[in-house]
């Protein structure tokens, strides 16, 4: 009994840092976010949102900034709180850190932006069960220093504002002709109303994924022939 | 009384659809809708589930977040997870079978926007206890039907020749498009 208790905090020490990310720049935590790990466009985590309120670049930027910000907030919490936080219950404990910040911001956004909020209606509240913020706490601030965590938050919202702005970007300027309300083509075109409502919605994701998948296409086509001119090169040696 | 329930009932269903003009529960349309089966029980347990968040939504606004509405969102979450837990838990007490069916997919419940976005919209359009239950079988039929036909598209496309480039997700985005575009046609059924 007593060797039991002796044994359990060690036991518990090891179970968190188990599966912990190797030690890494903070730059590299930012940057893996935008880039190679983005969350809408490699990970396909948090696609709702990002088609749902994609029809307006001001959404977009709301929606970006909120889920920054509610990112950011539960990423440190949750790892300066780490080490207190009992295995069992820990998806039960982010989950309500979570749904604390998206109710902050949800107040916040009502106050100080009543249009927006309208507009974005219960997509503000279902930050929530955002795939990416959960995946984050889970996979990485769950492990790592507050540091880190806030990096790699930052990382991963700002890539999902990204994927996000190109969507909105794209939407409004065929769907309505403007951007940001301003309009781009002139009094002449002839709006495509399809591209804001739902079907352009998946539309657009598709086409980014398409775009997305002939560029990977092709770099692997690349690396095939420059493996086989090396292959030729060596024979003909 | 019946023709406002029908008209919940029937605008949730199809005109507009959870997933397809709302994009909600979009992560288990792509993600599990590889094989008929799974796509017709993921869609019945989550039937099941948003029957029972309406019940308990409900209880939620009637009684207790009167006094209280800034936590909402965190009530409902709470909530709906402790309530797929226990229906998890009675279902492989009492249906041992159907739960070594469903087994995986209950837990996914939790986090799919669906569930919660159906406590979310009840509260703001003030449905009382027969609209919320209605409106969820509505919701949840509807997450039904796009699930079964998504997954019946996909099992067909298994056997197609597809390029490369469109083999991850691009073409599964675009069929969900055309399904979605085919949805719109529902739109004019309950503008009146």
């Amino acid at each position: 009994m007593t060797t039991a208790l002796i044994d359990a905090p060690e036991e518990k020490e090891e179970v968190i840092v188990h599966g912990a990310p190797p030690a890494r720049p903070l730059a590299i935590d930012f940057w893996r976010g935008i880039a190679d790990e983005n969350p809408v466009m490699i990970q396909m985590l948090g696609l709702c949102p990002t088609m749902a309120i994609s029809n307006q670049v001001s959404n977009g930027l709301g929606m970006g900034v909120a889920t920054i910000f509610v990112l950011v907030c539960s990423s440190f919490l949750i790892s300066v709180l780490r080490k207190v936080i009992p295995n069992e219950v820990r998806l039960a404990t982010y989950i309500l850190i979570i749904a604390t910040f998206v109710t902050v911001a949800d107040l916040t956004m009502q106050a100080y932006f009543p249009p927006l909020s309208k507009t974005l209606g219960p997509f503000v509240p279902l930050i929530v069960v955002n795939c990416i913020i959960l995946g984050r706490a889970e996979a990485f601030a769950g492990k790592v220093g507050p540091m880190r965590a806030v990096a790699d938050g930052l990382g991963m919202g700002l890539g999902f504002m990204l994927a996000l702005l190109i969507m909105c970007a794209f939407r409004e300027v065929v769907g309505t002709g403007t951007f940001l309300g301003h309009p781009v083509f002139g009094p002449n075109y002839e709006p495509q109303i399809f591209m804001i409502m739902p079907p352009g919605g998946f539309l657009t994701m598709g086409l980014m994924f398409l775009t997305m998948g002939w560029w990977g296409t092709r770099k692997a086509d690349k690396a095939k022939a420059e493996h086989l001119k090396a292959q030729l090169a060596k024979a003909a040696a | 009384m019946i023709s406002n329930l029908a008209w919940i009932f029937f605008s949730t269903l199809l005109v507009n659809n959870f997933t397809l003009a709302m994009f909600l529960g979009l992560c288990s349309f792509f993600g599990v809708t590889t094989k008929m089966d799974t796509g017709w029980r993921l869609g019945a347990a989550n039937t099941f589930v948003l029957v029972m968040t309406a019940v308990s939504v409900w209880i939620l606004n009637t009684f207790l977040l009167g006094a209280a509405p800034y936590l909402r969102t965190i009530a409902f979450i709470v909530v709906i997870a402790s309530l797929v837990q226990i229906v998890e838990m009675a279902i492989k007490k009492y249906l041992p079978v159907l739960f070594r069916e469903l087994g995986i997919y209950l837990p996914l419940i939790t986090t799919n926007c669906a569930i919660l976005a159906l406590a979310l919209l009840q509260t703001s359009r003030n449905y009382n206890l027969l609209e919320g239950i209605v409106f969820a079988i509505g919701a949840g039929l509807g997450l039904t039907l796009a699930l079964t036909l998504m997954a019946s598209i996909r099992e067909r496309l298994d056997v197609a020749d597809v390029p490369a480039m469109a083999r991850r997700m691009g073409l599964v985005l675009i069929i969900a498009s055309c399904m979605s575009m085919a949805f719109m046609g529902f739109a004019g059924m309950g503008s009146g």
